[in-house]
């Protein structure tokens, strides 16, 4: 009885850990190029997940379609916001680029909550309703479960492919690790950014559809939340470091999962952000991460 | 430099003051005017923006069949920002700038407590169709609180009237118990619920908790199967709930599940599918399949003028408009004193979502209803009177 | 400097004068109850603008959790007022002590942080106060606080918004907060120069903190009923919108902005659902239009559009 239910938060920690892990991918790669937490990251998961909505809903495709629409459209939508919001900070200091950062996101929340009303909205039945038993216990994995984590799983190999195997993904590493230099090298850093973001913005609209797919209700503030734990999630794995997000996002699935089996379900929250402040302290390079020293 | 500040500050409470002076004048002879303090914006938007759509249907109606005391009646509608001191502003100018004769709302208990205040010291009386909590018709020393009222049940009732149900006729003998930690509605039932089915002889054998806005319950719900009840009570909100009764049926967690009035939306069976909505039980004021003519007739034309069914908000709405519009036909004229003896006055007022007479602590005395979910339909089980 | 100078003189006369023309005009009955309510409102805000406004915009450490601050102050002073029934002066002290002692305990370990990783530390304080706020019985939790004393008046706001900017004022003019702008300025070369940086780190954590917590007070002993879903992420973004608008690192900047921005609040109350809209737009062109604020930094022009700073695109 006891390793069944053992067994259960395992899963449930981990179709909620790759939910945090593909949007925490998207937050560590902007960061580790320019530098800046893109507070408007989460708002774009949300919009993933208004888009697949309203595909499932109005145009009636089916599941893989709509994913890949919304992906393609978010990131769209996150090198129109690179190009009209962050360009022009790009040279400012951190506190200008980081409100502007957070104008974004609240531009984004609220106009689309005034364009949709506040009230969620519920997506159709798009995956069959299968499940299956664990070793023959009552545990269950259900058939979305499965095809999150396969999903995110896939994304992430293909992420790695482009990283380190295309010339776009080694453009990206270079910027990373010094962005002067690499412009002296004949790297166009405006294309390298907007690549990194319509790239990020992709995942994050991924884990949007994959979102409303499985928890089946969506509502304009649902980025929040989850932005913040992702950013979370990627500080632990090591902001900047693409494995350390998504090690970082299972990590902190599994954690809140763990605290609320144990019974203290109101403080997940609460956990998350103590466990970003305890990182932040004695590793600020996260667990997976370099140890930078700062030159004068 | 000190200088410049203060200077600066003189000019601007100064500006503030013109533009605090530039107002609407009293209330025109032709109008009556009463004030909605709502939850249009913000975190609990929906539930403030499905009440105003009942109420201003409901005083649309009445306008339209000649008005009250042949005046006609003109809503102030302002908006809270679902946030409590919002709330106590927007009292504040209703009842001083916009001179209106009475405040409807706000929807939540939250905002309502924060908005009473104001009322009471300019003398407005306030009604809310859906603040639930328990201190908001009546203070901590139990005394009632003079200008406030409210047309629905509070807390307590439902929660003893599942308990007796669940215990009596569902011969549960162990629950579990899942509330919402956020929500003072349903932590109030829930409350009530363990301490009646507890004195009933049942047992409690877990009591466990989310957030509003929670999506995932995987976790919680594991835990509550473990523990192996005979029901599960979750009197929290439909957004909420559908959620938590589509993850328990995942789960496998087949048991009754028990709710309150917050199940009541025809967005309940989309958020949970039909399969779940198997087995579930709720009170409620009303039901929305009720075949009573009179309920029939609100929900076609409601949902003929605004596209969509209406939720328990909407109809609570409703009744207010037509309650507070028949105290003020007996108070004889628009005067806020009349208007709230008036309110405290009345008996058997027959609305939709049931009949009723308000007590002494200016709660109303109202009928209950439970009902069974069978395929994601309703369908009536029994009611109780008082 | 003698105190008793031309200049003090002339203010303080001011001060007063505005103090009693006010405090006539509602003994006449001339500005009424909406009319304070309002000035209720804007003098919180001051206060808490100008306080955030000494951490975020004169040292550079850049705290997003400042509403928790104020919710420490709070329901210190709506437990001494209402549940233990003492006079407001004395929820007024627990509320500043109270709330400093935490901008103590947020500074200590955010003194390694820097930019972008402080202002996620400190959200996440905010929010870890505010949840442990939600879950605790004793102050009501979720359902809140009900019932609290209305202590605040004209008198009480005027003198703690006037008593703090003259303290914060006062402060930034002198060494200290010379310091605390050499900080911001560039925190290694400040070191060098023998500054203790984390002696004053901790200070202004401290002092926006005691501000803050007396801002609560004010407001807690105002509006009779507060929970602590009020004091979440969205206030704090309030306050520092406030801030940016007024103009980062300018003390008259905050005051204006704070209350500009509540005559704004009030005329968008007609299109409820574009405020936060209209609010972010605000924000967005100011940061990159005129990053300085409304009033700017006085002397120091240092946040120029396309200026870079050290000559490097990515420095920190």
């Amino acid at each position: 009885m006891i390793l069944e239910q053992i067994i259960q938060q395992v899963i449930n920690g981990i179709s909620l850990g790759s939910i945090y892990a593909l949007i925490a991918l998207g937050y560590t790669m902007v960061y580790g190029i320019i530098n800046l937490i893109n507070f408007a990251h989460g708002d774009i998961y949300m919009i993933g997940a208004y888009i697949g909505f309203a595909l499932t809903t109005f145009f009636k495709l089916n599941f893989l379609s709509s994913l890949i629409i919304s992906m393609l459209l978010c990131s769209i939508l996150g090198v129109l916001i690179e190009k009209v919001a962050y360009k022009p900070v790009r040279n400012s200091t951190r506190i200008a680029a980081l409100i502007t950062a957070i104008s974004v996101s609240l531009f984004l929340e609220y106009g689309m909550m005034y364009f949709v009303k506040p009230e969620t909205r519920t997506f159709p039945e798009l995956l069959p309703d299968k499940q299956i038993h664990i070793f023959n216990t009552n545990a269950v994995l259900d058939f979305k479960n499965l095809s999150i984590i396969v999903i995110t799983i896939s994304l992430m190999l293909i992420l790695q492919y482009v990283i380190y195997k295309t010339k776009i993904g080694k453009a990206m590493r270079a910027v990373s690790l010094d962005s002067d230099a690499a412009q002296l090298m004949g790297i166009n850093i405006d294309k390298t950014i907007s690549s990194t973001f319509a790239i990020g913005s992709a995942l994050a609209g991924a884990a949007g559809v994959l979102v409303g797919v499985y928890y089946n209700s969506i509502n304009p503030l649902m980025g929040v939340l989850p932005g913040l734990k992702a950013f979370v999630a990627a500080v632990i794995g090591g902001i900047g470091v693409i494995p350390g997000a998504v090690f970082g996002g299972f990590f902190l699935g599994i954690t809140e999962t763990v605290i609320s089996a144990a019974g203290g379900s109101l403080y997940k929250d609460a956990v998350a952000f103590a466990i970003l402040i305890i990182v932040l302290l004695v590793r600020p390079n996260g667990l997976l991460g370099k140890n930078i020293k700062e030159k004068v | 430099m000190k200088r410049a500040i203060t200077l600066v500050m003189t000019v601007l409470l100064i500006s503030t003051l013109l533009v605090g002076c530039d107002s609407k004048s009293g209330e025109s002879s032709e109008n009556i005017k009463i004030g909605l303090n709502y939850e249009l914006s913000g975190n609990v938007a929906t539930y403030g923006q499905s009440s105003v759509k009942g109420i201003e249907f409901a005083i649309d109606e009445i306008n339209k069949a000649g008005g009250v005391l042949g005046k006609q009646i003109e809503l102030v509608k302002v908006d809270n920002k679902s946030d409590s001191a919002e709330a106590a502003n927007v009292s504040t100018k209703l009842a001083t700038r916009d001179k209106v004769v009475v405040i409807l709302g706000p929807a939540t208990s939250g905002d309502a407590k924060a908005a009473s205040p104001a009322a009471m010291q300019n003398k407005i009386p306030l009604i809310s169709s859906s603040a639930t909590s328990d201190d908001f018709t009546v203070d901590s020393n139990g005394k009632v609180r003079d200008y406030i009222f409210r047309t629905c049940f509070n807390d307590s009732f439902q929660g003893i009237t599942m308990a007796n149900f669940a215990f009596s006729d569902l011969k549960a003998k162990k629950a579990a118990i899942l509330i919402d930690n956020t929500s003072d509605y349903s932590k109030g039932i829930g409350k009530n619920f363990k301490e009646t089915f507890e004195k009933l002889g049942g047992e409690i054998l877990t009591e466990e908790a989310y957030q509003s806005k929670d999506t995932d319950y995987k976790a919680v719900l594991t835990n509550i199967k473990g523990t192996n009840p005979d029901v599960l009570y979750v009197p929290g909100y439909y957004e909420e709930v559908g959620l938590i009764i589509k993850q328990a049926r995942e789960l496998g967690i087949n048991i009754p599940i028990l709710g309150a009035d917050g199940y009541d939306s025809p967005k309940l069976a989309e958020i949970a599918d039909k399969k779940s909505l198997e087995n579930v039980y709720y009170t409620n004021h009303y039901s929305s399949m009720d075949d009573a003519s009179d309920v029939v007739k609100f929900r076609e034309s409601f949902k003929k003028k605004n596209g969509s069914e209406p939720d328990a908000f909407s109809a609570l709405g409703y009744d207010m408009g037509y309650f507070v519009a028949d105290a003020i036909k007996r108070a004889g004229e628009a005067d806020p004193e009349k208007i709230k003896d008036a309110l405290a006055d009345t008996k058997d007022f027959k609305g939709i979502t049931g009949t009723f007479s308000m007590d002494e602590n200016h709660n109303p005395v109202k009928s209950i209803t439970i009902l069974q979910l069978k395929d994601g339909q309703p369908s009536f089980v029994k009611k109780l009177e008082p | 400097m003698k105190f008793l100078n031309k200049k003090n003189i002339f203010n303080l006369i001011l001060i007063l004068s505005i103090y009693f023309i006010v405090e006539f005009l509602i003994n006449r009955g001339i500005i009424d109850s909406y009319i304070i309510l309002n000035i209720v409102v804007i003098g919180v805000n001051i206060i808490l603008a100008v306080s955030l406004n000494l951490i975020t915009g004169i040292t550079g450490q850049f705290s997003l959790g400042h509403a928790a601050f104020m919710s420490i102050g709070a329901y210190a002073s709506a437990i001494m007022t209402a549940k233990l029934g003492q006079p407001f002066i004395v929820g007024i002290i627990a509320a500043a002590l109270s709330a400093s002692l935490a901008g103590i305990i947020i500074g200590i370990p955010t003194l390694r942080l820097k930019g972008d990783y402080l202002a996620i530390a400190t959200l996440g304080f905010g929010e870890i106060i505010k949840i442990i706020g939600l879950n605790n019985d004793y102050i009501g939790g979720a359902t809140g606080l009900n019932d609290i004393p209305q202590y605040t008046n004209w008198t009480w706001i005027y003198f703690c918004v006037v008593i703090t900017i003259i303290i914060i004022n006062n402060f930034i003019k002198s060494y200290n907060g010379r310091a605390c702008i050499s900080i911001r300025e560039d925190e290694i070369a400040s070191e060098t120069m023998g500054v203790n940086t984390t002696y004053y780190k901790i200070l202004v954590f401290t002092m926006g903190a005691f501000f803050a917590g007396i801002a609560g007070a004010l407001y807690a002993n105002y509006f009779y009923f507060i929970r602590p879903d009020s004091f979440g992420f969205m206030k704090s973004i309030d306050i520092l919108v406030i801030v940016v608008f007024g103009g980062i690192g300018s003390v008259l900047g905050s005051v204006v902005g704070a209350v500009m921005l509540s005559i704004i609040s009030v005329f968008l109350q007609n299109i409820p659902e574009l405020r936060m809209v209209v609010y972010s737009v605000i924000l967005f062109l100011i940061m990159v239009y005129r990053p300085q604020g409304l009033i700017g930094k006085n002397n120091l022009r240092l946040f120029k559009k396309r200026g870079v700073l050290n000559g490097c695109a990515h420095s920190k």
